[in-house]
């Protein structure tokens, strides 16, 4: 699928570990994780909260949520080899569970939202609102809920090995047909407008910047604590299976795996993600509508994570954010300019590119010595471009 | 049973819709892999070449009628130049080549937009295909469906004939079949795709002619209408066009009557399910070319 199916660093790394335990690489990588770690919460926690006003980390915020989705299309995806197009639907779900818990709180109990007031069509609260008035509930279920729906699609559909482009377009589909849906539910979920308007969150006022404050580093800390999982799993033993499953299905399974199941991990922890992220996205921006989680938005989360380098950890984080900036500051002085630079960027990155502007760093760094275009790297660039 | 036979004629009025578009996919996709996103803007290349004809012909049929063979030729030269350009690249990569195609559409898009302008705009229909046709029982029928109807219907025998019978055509084939041995035969299968690329790309601009009778030309008009149409080529199954026509109108009446007895976004939701527990069943969709290959 990608040029760099593996960067210089995971593939000096020696056999795997027993399953159960958490890989331990060479302790010089392991450090310099680490490092990197530390670096990365020192640039999220202090040094964007001192150099950025109110407004620029509120915005960042929103990046940060639009990475998290990444981070996970760069697990199912850059690891996986399925080209999720309907992360939006997820996004969505983790967005809409915690607006409504949120819309729900605001109203005060025993009310119902505004809006549904507005619309006026309901005498009381339909039943499927009710659960989200608990944050017990709520909270899970902006998770648990993504999972649910990936997994029921992804058993169905990987059981049945459709996969490639037809996994492809039925993600795609189903990102049309749960925006269709919540359009034309509007009495109940807000319809086009979405659900807007979010005051509060669990009893801090959004308006005030030192609450958005604490949102931002809610969100910063989990981007980091979904970076460490996903690390975790790439380096694991099950991330080697993933990307024996991208690179050639067939022989996984005449090992005796179930592909499956190793893609359905996958699948579902790259749903939970973007689940996350939706509900992170509501408090930090305090809106989720059904043009934040269409098919155009889906295939958006996707762009980020070709150009930063779809097969690496950060490449999809840095790739996203990167794309989330040039966007709020391009279209808002030139959206038909943006427009076209988008779509220059889906193609020149994906055609020309593929490996992102990781495959950039990783070219620079292989000039140092190592091989550069050896048998082994030439067969598998071959099997990835077939896969 | 009026009703039925009303509902009936709506779902294979959509069903005719959804086999115009999905017709040059199944070409494009069933033959080279390739998911061209950039279908749907081909679809609006046909429409705005309508649109454009009707400024210049002012009698709204003969416009009509000379713009099906020009969409044709307008569309099928921006299939063949983006083949030429990107897709040969990456036929290895089909995934790829659906990000990439997905940003030529938003390119196009957006040239769309700077040409035209972002509102709607809006054709004349023919007179002879704005009325109403009564059937005996107290069914009418729209005429501009009756005609989209008829074009799908001859796009489809079109094709078919051509497939069957014409030299090209059994090239086509021969290369869907197998790639390799046809090209060790001595077909070049090189020109042959351009060829088929032509061609799908052709009746997408049909399909966009078609489009302008029953509603507004914008930007985005693809865009809305490419994903069912890929839907319908999945789940006929590739390689072959008789699962595509098939489950065109399949799906449409499936549309229709979901929409009849719920409402619009039920009914969608409805045949998505309704697609993948197909799929449960039939993985490869309805009919598949038997090969060899684990993939």
């Amino acid at each position: 699928m990608t040029t760099v199916a593996r960067d210089p660093v995971t593939a000096a790394e020696p056999a795997p570990p027993p399953p159960g335990e958490p890989a331990a690489g060479p302790s010089r990588h392991r450090f310099r994780a680490a490092a990197g770690f530390a670096f990365g919460a020192a640039l999220l926690f202090a040094v964007a909260p001192l150099m950025l006003s109110d407004f620029r980390l509120s915005l960042l915020a929103k990046y940060l949520c639009v990475a998290m989705v990444a981070v996970g299309i760069g697990l199912a995806w850059g690891r996986g080899g399925m080209l999720a197009l309907g992360q939006g639907v997820f996004f969505g779900l983790g967005g809409y569970a915690m607006a409504m818990h949120l819309k729900l709180a605001d109203a005060g109990p025993g009310n119902m939202p505004d809006f549904m007031m507005l619309y006026g069509q309901l005498d009381e609260l339909p039943l499927w609102w009710r659960p989200f008035a608990s944050p017990w509930f709520a909270l899970p279920a902006t998770v648990l809920l993504p999972m649910a729906v990936a997994f029921v699609l992804g058993s169905l559909v990987f059981r049945r090995r459709v996969r490639g482009a037809y996994f492809a377009i039925l993600s795609q589909a189903l990102a049309a047909a749960m925006v269709i849906l919540l359009i034309g539910q509007q009495g109940t979920t807000g319809g086009t407008n979405g659900l807007t308007d979010i005051q509060g969150f669990f009893g801090y006022d959004l308006d005030d910047p030192v609450n958005q404050r604490m949102v931002y580093f809610i969100i910063a800390g989990t981007l980091l604590a979904l970076l460490a999982l996903a690390r975790h799993l790439m380096h694991s033993r099950y991330g080697e299976l993933l990307v024996a499953v991208r690179d050639g299905e067939e022989r996984v399974r005449f090992l005796g795996y179930d592909p499956a199941a190793v893609k359905l991990v996958a699948y579902v922890v790259a749903a939970g993600m973007a689940g996350l992220a939706g509900a992170l996205f509501v408090p930090a921006v305090g809106i989720i509508s059904p043009a934040l989680i269409g098919i155009v938005p889906s295939i958006e989360f996707v762009i980020g994570v070709a150009v930063g380098g779809r097969a690496t950890l950060l490449g999809p984080v840095l790739g996203a954010v990167a794309v989330a900036w040039a966007r709020t500051a391009l279209s808002e002085r030139f959206p038909g300019t943006w427009t076209y630079l988008q779509g220059l960027l889906f193609v020149v990155v994906v055609a020309f590119l593929p490996g992102g502007l990781a495959s950039l760093v990783g070219l620079a760094r292989r000039r140092g010595g190592e091989p550069r275009d050896g048998l082994l790297s030439r067969v598998r660039r071959r099997r990835a471009g077939t896969a | 049973m009026t009703v039925l036979i009303g509902q009936l004629f709506t779902g294979v009025s959509i069903g005719a819709v959804l086999l115009l578009i999905a017709l040059g996919l199944a070409l494009t996709f069933g033959q080279m892999n390739v998911i061209n996103m950039a279908h749907g803007e081909f679809i609006m290349a046909g429409a705005y070449t309508t649109y454009v004809l009707q400024q210049v012909i002012t009698a709204a049929g003969w416009s009509l009628l000379v713009a099906l063979p020009v969409a044709f030729v307008v569309a099928g030269a921006m299939g063949v130049l983006l083949e030429i350009l990107l897709i040969r690249r990456l036929y290895a990569r089909p995934l790829d080549t659906l990000l990439v195609t997905w940003g030529v559409s938003l390119i196009l898009q957006q040239l769309a937009r700077d040409v035209f302008g972002s509102p709607n705009v809006q054709t004349r229909a023919p007179e002879l295909l704005t009325g109403n046709i009564a059937l005996p029982g107290g069914i009418t029928v729209a005429n501009n469906r009756l005609f989209i109807l008829a074009l799908a219907g001859s796009a489809v025998v079109a094709l078919t004939v051509a497939l069957r019978v014409t030299p090209l055509g059994r090239r086509i084939r021969a290369v869907v079949q197998n790639r390799d041995l046809a090209a060790v035969s001595g077909i070049a299968t090189s020109r042959v795709d351009r060829t088929t690329f032509f061609i799908g790309s052709g009746l997408a601009g049909i399909a966009g002619v078609a489009l302008t009778l029953l509603g507004p030309i914008g930007p985005t008009m693809g865009t809305n209408l490419i994903i069912d149409a890929f839907l319908v080529v999945v789940v006929g199954g590739i390689g072959q066009l008789k699962g595509t026509v098939i489950v065109a109108f399949a799906l449409g009446v499936l549309q229709a009557t979901g929409e009849y007895l719920t409402t619009l976004s039920v009914a969608k939701v409805m045949v998505f399910v309704a697609i993948v527990a197909f799929l449960q069943w039939r993985p490869q969709g309805l009919f598949t070319l038997r090969t060899r290959s684990l993939a």
